[in-house]
C-alpha cells in the first residue's frame, strides 16, 4: 500500500548555552546595564576575561535526531526524564526552533502538552471552550460546529455556564480534554496529558485516540511515561536517550529494550493503592499497599536469580475465615506467567478479623530479563472476590546477577521464567553420566 | 512501503535566522485567537465584577477631581486650551490612562502569557496586540464621561472633533510600539516590570496632562515636544475643544514616532520571539 509521509525530521538538534550571560533564562536588565557600565572601566584596568567558548557550556538537549512518520501512524516517544522527549515535541510543535536540522510536516498540527492550556478561572465553561479551542488552533466556526459534541463528551453540561473556578479538578480536566479530543488536526502531538483524570475517563480518552487514529487516519505522536499506554496505542516507538535515538521499532521491542537498560524508577518498589484505581470485588477488604523487597530493601528491579518477597497490606472490613490471597506476575505483554496462592500445597486459608493485615510472600524463582507487573487479589475460598487489582506494581528483572557471571550475552531472552535444571553433555559414544 | 511522490510539506521548521516583520498572512490565520484573547480580557474586566465599567470611568474621574482640587485650586496651576481646569485635567487623565495602561498591559502580557508561549505555537505578537484591546474599550467609556463633563461645563466643540477617531490609532501606535519593545525585553529581563511603572510616573510629569503646554519655557519646548505623547495630548485637546488653537508642527512627532516605534518594536519582537519558549 502506498503511504504518505506526515512528519520528517532530519538531523535535528537543539542546544542551550549554560553558564553565560546568554543563558536561556530570565535575568535582570539592571545586571546587563551594570555589566555594560563596568566593562569600559575594565578596559582601563586589567584585561577582562574574554567571554567566549571557555566560559559558555553548550548543552545539547537533542542531537542528530532523525525520524519519519507515515500518515495514520501512532508513534510513541519514550525515555527517562531529561532524555529530550519533551524537547522533541516542542520542536515538532514549533514552540521553540531547532538549533540545527529541519522538520517537515504534512498537514495541520495541534499540540497538547497539557490539557486546559489558557483556561481562565473567571470565565465560564462555555467561554473557556472557545478560548481554549482558539489557543489550540481551532477556527471559530469549527468550535461552533463542534460545541455540542464537546460538551457532551465532557459530561458537565449542567455546569457549562458556571465559571470554571467553581469546577472540581475532575470536571476541569474533562472539559479541557473534551476540547482537545475534538480537535481535527492531521497531526496530533500529545505529552503526558493522560496522567490526569480518573481511570474511567483515561480509558475513554485512550479509546478516542485509538479511534481517531484508526478511522480518520490521523497521525499521532505520543510522549508518555505510561509504558503500557504506549504499548497499547502506538504501533511504533522511539526511545530517546540523552538526546539521541537509542532504539526504534515495534513498541513492544523498544519498551523492552528501554526497561532492560534503565530499569524502572517510577515506584521504587512501593505502590500505595488509592480508592481511585480500577478494581473489582465487593470491597469488604481492600488492598492498600504493595511493597517489593529484596535483601531487606524495597526494590523495583531484581537481579538474575535473586529471590524477592512481597508485602501486601490489606484493610479488612468484615471478618473472613477462608481468605485466599492470589498473586500474579505478568510479563511485558500483560499475560500471566506465574500465579501463586496462600492455599497452594494444601495449606489452610487465612482467617482474618477486621483490621489491617500484612501478608508476606517469599518467591524463590528466577525471572528472565524483562518487564513484569503484579496482580493481587483477595478472595474467599468459597468463590467470592473481595478485592482484585491488576498491575499494582511494575518491576523489571535485570540481565545481571549479584556476585556471579550469570548473565545472557544477548539482549533478548525469549520467555519469562526459568526453573532450576541439571545439564550434562558427553560424546555420543561414551556411557551416560546420569543414571 | 513506498512513498508516493510527496506533495510539498505544509510546514517546514528550521533554525530561525530570518529578521523581519511578522507575516501578515500568518497573523490573519490566527485572527480568532486574537479575538478570543481580547474577549477574555474584556469579559474578565467587565462582566465578572459589577464595578468593571464603573472602574473604567471612576479612575480618571477621581484622578481628575484630585488634580483639580490640589493643583487647580490649591497650587493654582493654570489651565490651558481655553477650558476650565477640571475639564482640562479630566481630559488629560483619560488619554494618559489609555496610553499608560495600553503600554503597561502590552509590556507585561508576554510574561503573563508564559503558559501559552511554552505550550502552544502561534505568532507570539498576538499576545501584546490582544492586550491593548481592553484599554481601548476603557478609553471609549472614559471618553463618554469627558463629553458629559464638557456638556456640564458648557465647553464648545468644533468640527475638528470628527477627527478624534484618527487620534486613537496614533496614541495606540506609540503605546503599542513601546509595549512591543518592553514585552520582548520583559521575557528576558524581569525587572522590566519595575521600569514600566517608573516610565508611567515620569511620563505623567513630562507630558501636558495636568498643566498646559504653554507653561514650559519657550526655549525648552522643542526638547519637551520630543516626547511623542506631548504631540498626542496637544492634538487631542485641539480636537476636543473648539477654543484650542492648532498646535502646529509638533503634531508630526507622534505620527513619526508611532510609526518608528511600532515597526521597530515589531521587528525587535519578532527577533526576540524565537527564544521566548526557552527563556520564559
Amino acid at each position: 500500500m502506498a503511504t504518505q509521509r506526515a512528519i520528517q525530521v532530519e538531523r535535528v538538534g537543539k542546544s542551550y548555552r549554560l553558564g553565560t550571560a546568554e543563558a536561556p533564562r530570565a535575568g535582570m536588565l539592571s545586571e546587563q546595564i551594570g555589566r555594560a557600565l563596568r566593562s569600559p572601566l575594565r578596559l582601563l584596568g586589567a584585561p577582562a576575561a574574554k567571554p567566549g567558548p571557555a566560559r559558555s557550556r553548550e548543552f545539547w538537549a537533542l542531537r542528530d535526531v532523525s525520524l519519519e512518520v507515515e500518515r495514520g501512524e501512532v508513534i510513541g516517544l519514550i525515555g527517562a526524564n531529561g532524555a529530550g522527549k519533551s524537547t522533541l515535541l516542542k520542536l515538532l510543535s514549533h514552540i521553540t526552533p531547532p538549533t540545527e536540522g529541519r522538520i517537515s510536516l504534512w498537514g495541520r498540527v495541534a499540540t497538547m502538552l497539557e490539557v486546559g492550556t489558557g483556561f481562565h478561572p473567571e470565565l465560564t465553561g462555555r467561554e473557556n471552550v472557545f478560548l481554549n479551542g482558539a489557543i489550540l488552533g481551532m477556527r471559530r466556526r469549527e468550535i461552533d460546529a463542534k460545541f455540542d459534541e464537546i460538551v457532551e463528551f465532557s459530561g458537565i453540561e449542567p455546569f457549562i455556564d458556571t465559571p470554571v473556578k467553581r469546577y472540581s479538578s475532575g470536571m476541569y480536566v474533562r472539559l479541557a480534554f473534551a476540547v482537545a479530543a475534538n480537535l481535527e488536526p492531521e497531526i496530533l502531538l500529545i505529552d503526558e496529558v493522560l496522567a490526569v483524570g480518573d481511570a474511567d475517563f483515561q480509558r475513554r480518552c485512550l479509546g478516542k485516540m485509538r479511534d481517531v487514529a484508526d478511522d480518520e487516519g490521523r497521525t499521532i505522536v505520543f510522549v508518555s511515561h505510561n509504558l503500557s499506554a504506549v504499548q497499547r496505542l502506538c504501533s511504533r516507538s522511539y526511545w530517546l536517550h540523552q538526546g539521541e535515538i537509542a532504539a526504534q521499532g515495534p513498541s513492544q521491542d523498544v519498551i523492552a529494550a528501554y526497561l532492560r537498560r534503565v530499569g524502572s524508577h517510577q515506584h521504587q518498589g512501593v505502590a500505595e493503592i488509592g480508592n481511585d484505581v480500577p478494581r473489582v470485588g465487593t470491597g469488604d477488604a481492600r488492598l492498600r499497599r504493595v511493597e517489593m523487597v529484596a535483601g531487606d530493601e524495597p526494590v523495583d528491579q531484581v537481579m538474575l536469580g535473586q529471590g524477592f518477597s512481597l508485602r501486601l497490606t490489606f484493610e479488612v472490613g468484615e471478618p473472613i475465615d477462608d481468605g485466599v490471597v492470589e498473586l500474579g506476575i505478568c510479563g511485558p505483554d500483560g499475560s500471566r506467567v506465574i500465579t501463586v496462592h496462600n492455599i497452594d500445597g494444601d495449606r489452610p486459608p487465612f482467617a482474618l478479623e477486621p483490621g489491617t493485615w500484612v501478608v508476606e510472600v517469599g518467591i524463590d524463582t528466577t525471572l528472565l530479563p524483562g518487564d513484569f507487573t503484579l496482580d493481587v487479589g483477595l478472595h474467599r475460598a468459597r468463590g467470592l472476590t473481595w478485592d482484585y487489582v491488576e498491575q499494582v506494581l511494575t518491576f523489571s528483572a535485570l540481565n545481571v546477577a549479584e556476585g556471579s557471571g550469570d548473565r545472557y550475552p544477548w539482549n533478548v531472552v525469549r520467555g519469562s521464567v526459568r526453573t532450576p535444571t541439571d545439564w550434562a553433555i558427553r560424546p555420543a559414544n561414551a556411557p551416560a553420566l546420569r543414571s | 512501503m513506498t512513498t508516493i511522490s510527496a506533495p510539498p510539506p505544509t510546514k517546514v521548521i528550521e533554525p530561525a535566522t530570518r529578521v523581519g516583520l511578522p507575516s501578515p498572512r500568518e497573523l490573519w490565520h490566527y485572527r480568532d485567537l486574537f479575538i478570543q484573547l481580547a474577549r477574555r480580557d474584556i469579559s474578565v474586566r467587565y462582566k465578572q465584577s459589577a464595578v468593571g465599567v464603573l472602574w473604567a470611568i471612576l479612575q480618571p474621574l477621581l484622578l481628575g477631581v484630585v488634580f483639580s482640587v490640589f493643583l487647580g485650586n490649591l497650587a493654582d496651576v493654570p489651565s490651558g486650551n481655553g477650558v476650565e481646569y477640571p475639564i482640562f485635567a479630566l481630559s488629560g487623565m483619560v488619554m494618559w490612562l489609555f496610553f499608560s495602561s495600553s503600554m503597561s498591559l502590552a509590556s507585561t502580557s508576554t510574561v503573563a502569557g508564559a503558559e501559552l508561549i511554552s505550550k502552544v505555537y502561534f505568532p507570539r505578537i498576538i499576545i501584546p496586540l490582544a492586550a491593548v484591546v481592553q484599554p481601548a474599550f476603557d478609553f471609549i467609556f472614559a471618553l463618554a464621561i469627558v463629553f458629559v463633563a464638557m456638556a456640564i461645563y458648557g465647553v464648545e466643540v468644533g468640527p475638528q472633533i470628527l477627527l478624534l477617531p484618527l487620534l486613537m490609532p496614533t496614541a495606540l501606535a506609540v503605546a503599542l510600539g513601546l509595549g512591543l519593545w518592553l514585552s520582548a525585553l520583559h521575557v528576558k529581563y524581569r525587572d522590566v516590570q519595575i521600569v514600566v511603572p517608573f516610565i508611567v510616573m515620569v511620563g505623567l510629569f513630562i507630558t501636558p496632562i495636568i498643566y498646559p503646554f504653554d507653561l514650559v519655557p519657550d526655549d525648552l519646548q522643542p526638547l519637551y515636544a520630543l516626547n511623542p505623547m506631548v504631540g498626542v495630548l496637544e492634538l487631542y485637546r485641539w480636537m476636543l475643544f473648539a477654543s484650542s488653537s492648532w498646535p502646529g508642527s509638533i503634531v508630526l512627532i507622534p505620527l513619526v514616532a508611532g510609526a518608528v516605534l511600532l515597526v521597530g518594536g515589531a521587528i525587535f519582537f519578532q527577533r526576540a520571539e524565537r527564544s521566548f519558549a526557552d527563556v520564559i
